[in-house]
């Protein structure tokens, strides 16, 4: 360039010529986008169906749609996290028991129905199966109500999905009964003749309560630690509740654990049959505009 | 000239380069395998590491961040030496760049296929890697700033417009990837995003899209600013129409993420501000590829004997094409029909076979025989390479197009009575006849990479015998 001696004639110039004023002019413009579109969604409450979050755990309300949420309280007691509700406790006889049931409400995931969520992750589910109804009359009939943003408030990741190679599992559950899910997962063609879907047989094998890395055992699976991690992420489990993850996830629906262990494919049927049944929602109302 | 110290450092680079070659071949293998799972899933063996839900994440990561990343690195540290006359800023910190780089790359790929996955779109390894790559991408982003800011002012005073594509690539990516990534860690091996619900939606796919519109576009027109012009042997089209691009383009590209939440329970006014941006983005899009392929007027007689050119100009052409697909892809009437289709899938690959690998396969072609200082071994391999490839992308588009359309009208289609004209699986069944072309498609792309790869390692191995006497540096 000839006229590389001469004074820089505009902003467009000097930035050229500086390449950290460059970078900074850079860095802004890339940074606008964020703040306008994901700003707000941290505290416009439309944006989650008017749910408030009631404490720093993470327990929630909601006064227009009160039916999307379950509604507990934790309070301090002896020095331990407690709440008015238990998700779910060992009653006398050592049973498990709960104080929440279908269509009471969103609620955090039980440590079998996570663990169930852990492997859908794993497994790469998602990229198949979307989590997500649209609000098209279709995917009504299909599918059922279109979902909303409080169904998905305890989900770290959410799981949305973004491709319908199978069909959407945003209210899958209780659609099948588990013995259907489990040899669906065994063999889909089996049930499902035109099905694509590959075969989950190692689910069967592996004992629930096993971690793996490919397929080493590196111990067992820690639902303690990762309940916890999740109460740090607001999403509400008690001490009590975090302290009997394990027990929970080993003894959940399974009489005789040492005999016969519960499986990862145990686990994974449990999420599945939890997925859109903890709301029922209400057809008069209008939920979105 | 200093005969010690050589103009510019390339030993890293020639490395690179034909490791970018490798894995480009590895990566569209991986992906024909699991698009064949799809035609037939017999094919997943029951074998947990090849099942199409990792396979697909080990494909993605593969041509996406490894041979994606490999292309960038080779392309950027190439051509920021030569656009500033000045010689790479600290060798060493580079090699530690790439050799973190690619040791957390690898990690990550492998964690995926044994089942070590976050779970979110195009940023599913583990915590560990993710931060293995960070500290790989900020040396790398070091050695190329300073490269430029060493440079002899009086010599070359303006930094070149490739420049300023490879920097926005830097900058935006280090910013999306550490906002998207942030995750508590349980393990080593298991983390739990920050992020839940819409907040974790919208931001994962502000990264998600912009994986798209920084990493595969920004840093791939820093690459077509440098090796198209360089290539036809002619300035570049528009200087004033460069400017205006680059800025309205990385402004406008970061809003994009929304318009994969159209219709979900990600409040509406997001979609549609980012439905609206994506239509407003044809015009720096297109600008782009104007300035890329008006860089030629005059001189199209080329096309007809240099073949690295063609894969340049054809990159152009379907980046404008996949361009102009998006935007009307992201309005809500035509998205309401594509979203959760292969039409996405199709589109993809528009940009990713089209744009990217085409882009990238002529400038390594091109840094090939610069590095090497010597002509290809076989000029007629590469347009076969050309051929093969333009056929396999046409023939994977087209295949997804149709199918994804046919997709999207099955399952909204109503019979006479008012009922669903089709049950899910009748889709599937009749997606059968085009995930055997899509496969096709793929296997024409995995041949011409064998082609390139063979052509690339004997032009290396006979380079020696075919150069002048008079080796120039």
């Amino acid at each position: 360039m000839a006229d590389h001696n001469e004074q820089p004639k505009n902003l467009q110039e000097k930035l050229e010529r500086n390449i950290f004023g460059l970078f900074l002019a850079t860095a802004f413009m890339v940074s606008i986008a964020g703040i306008v579109e994901i700003v707000p969604l941290f505290y416009l409450k439309s944006a989650v169906d008017y749910t408030e979050r009631t404490d720093k755990w993470g327990n929630l309300k909601n006064e227009k749609f009160p039916e999307l949420v379950w509604e507990r309280h934790f309070h301090m007691e002896n020095g331990k996290l407690v709440a008015d509700k238990r998700l779910y406790y060992k009653d006398k006889n050592g049973n498990w028991k709960s104080d929440w049931k279908p269509g009471d409400g969103m609620r955090p995931y039980t440590p079998l129905e996570l663990a169930g969520r852990d492997i859908y992750e794993r497994e790469g589910c998602m990229y198949c199966h979307s989590q997500m109804i649209r609000p098209f009359r279709d995917e009504r009939e299909r599918y059922g109500h279109y979902s909303l943003a409080t169904e998905s408030i305890y989900d770290h990741p959410f799981q949305w999905g973004s491709k319908r190679t199978g069909p959407d599992l945003a209210r899958v559950g209780g659609k099948y009964s588990d013995e259907w899910h489990k040899l669906h997962l065994m063999r889909p063609q089996d049930m499902v003749p035109e099905s694509v879907m590959p075969a989950y047989p190692w689910l069967a094998e592996r004992c629930v309560t096993d971690q793996y890395v490919g397929r080493i055992k590196v111990g067992k699976r820690d639902m303690k630690a990762r309940l916890k991690v999740m109460r740090m992420l607001r999403v509400p489990y008690t001490d009590e509740e975090i302290a009997l993850a394990d027990d929970y996830l080993r003894t959940y629906g399974n009489p005789n654990p040492d005999k016969k262990c519960t499986t990862e494919l145990d686990a994974l049927v449990a999420y599945l049959q939890v997925l859109g049944t903890m709301t029922k929602l209400d057809d008069s109302k209008v939920y979105r505009e | 000239m200093n005969s010690a110290t050589p103009k510019y450092e390339y030993g890293l680079l020639k490395f690179g380069t034909l490791l970018a070659i490798i894995v480009f071949v590895a990566g569209t293998l991986i992906g024909t395998y699991a698009a064949a799972e799809l035609a037939w899933p017999f094919l997943n063996f029951d074998i947990p590491e090849i099942t199409f839900g990792r396979l697909r994440v080990v494909h993605t990561n593969t041509v996406v961040i490894a041979f994606g990343g490999l292309a960038l690195f080779v392309t950027s540290l190439y051509s920021v030496q030569r656009t500033n006359s000045n010689r790479l800023w600290c060798v060493p910190c580079a090699w530690a760049a790439a050799l973190i780089l690619v040791g957390s790359i690898v990690g990550g790929i492998i964690g995926i296929a044994f089942g070590l996955s976050q779970a979110r779109e195009y940023h599913e390894m583990e915590w560990i890697f993710d931060v293995g790559i960070a500290i790989g991408w900020l040396m790398w982003t070091m050695v190329f700033v300073m490269t430029i800011a060493t440079r002899d002012k009086e010599k070359v005073p303006h930094v070149y417009v490739s420049n300023w594509f490879y920097l926005a690539l830097f900058i935006a990516v280090t910013y999306l990837f550490l906002v998207n990534g942030l995750a508590l860690p349980v393990t080593w091996y298991k983390s739990y995003s920050l992020y839940s619900g819409v907040q974790d939606a919208m931001i994962q796919w502000w990264w998600g899209h912009n994986a798209v519109g920084f990493f595969l576009t920004a840093g791939f027109l820093g690459m077509m600013y440098y090796f198209v012009p360089k290539q036809a042997q002619r300035p570049v089209y528009s200087y004033r129409l460069s400017v205006i691009h680059f800025w309205a383009l990385i402004f406008g590209y970061v809003w994009l993420g929304a318009h994969h939440l159209q219709y979900t329970a990600v409040p509406d006014w997001t979609g549609s501000l980012g439905a609206v941006i994506s239509l407003a983005m044809i015009i720096p899009s297109w600008g782009g590829a104007l300035n890329g392929m008006l860089t030629l007027s005059g001189a199209w007689d080329r096309l007809r004997t240099d073949y690295i050119l063609r894969f340049l100009i054809m990159a152009l052409a379907f980046y404008a094409m996949s361009t102009f697909e998006g935007p009307v892809m992201s309005s809500k009437t035509v998205n309401a029909l594509s979203h959760y289709t292969d039409w996405t899938i199709g589109h993809v690959h528009s940009g990713a076979l089209g744009w990217v690998a085409m882009v990238a396969i002529g400038s390594l072609y091109h840094m090939v025989m610069k590095m090497w200082n010597t002509e290809m071994y076989s000029m007629k391999l590469i347009n076969w390479h050309f051929w093969l490839h333009t056929l396999g992308t046409v023939l994977y588009i087209v295949a997804m197009w149709v199918s994804g359309i046919m997709q999207g009208l099955m399952w909204r289609a109503y019979d006479e009575y008012g009922v669903l004209a089709y049950t899910f699986a009748e889709s599937v069944a009749a997606m059968h006849p085009y995930y055997v072309m899509r496969t096709m498609g793929g296997v024409f792309v995995v041949l011409g990479g064998l082609v390139m790869l063979f052509n690339v390692i004997m032009t290396v191995a006979t380079a020696k015998s075919r150069q002048p006497a008079t080796a120039a540096v």
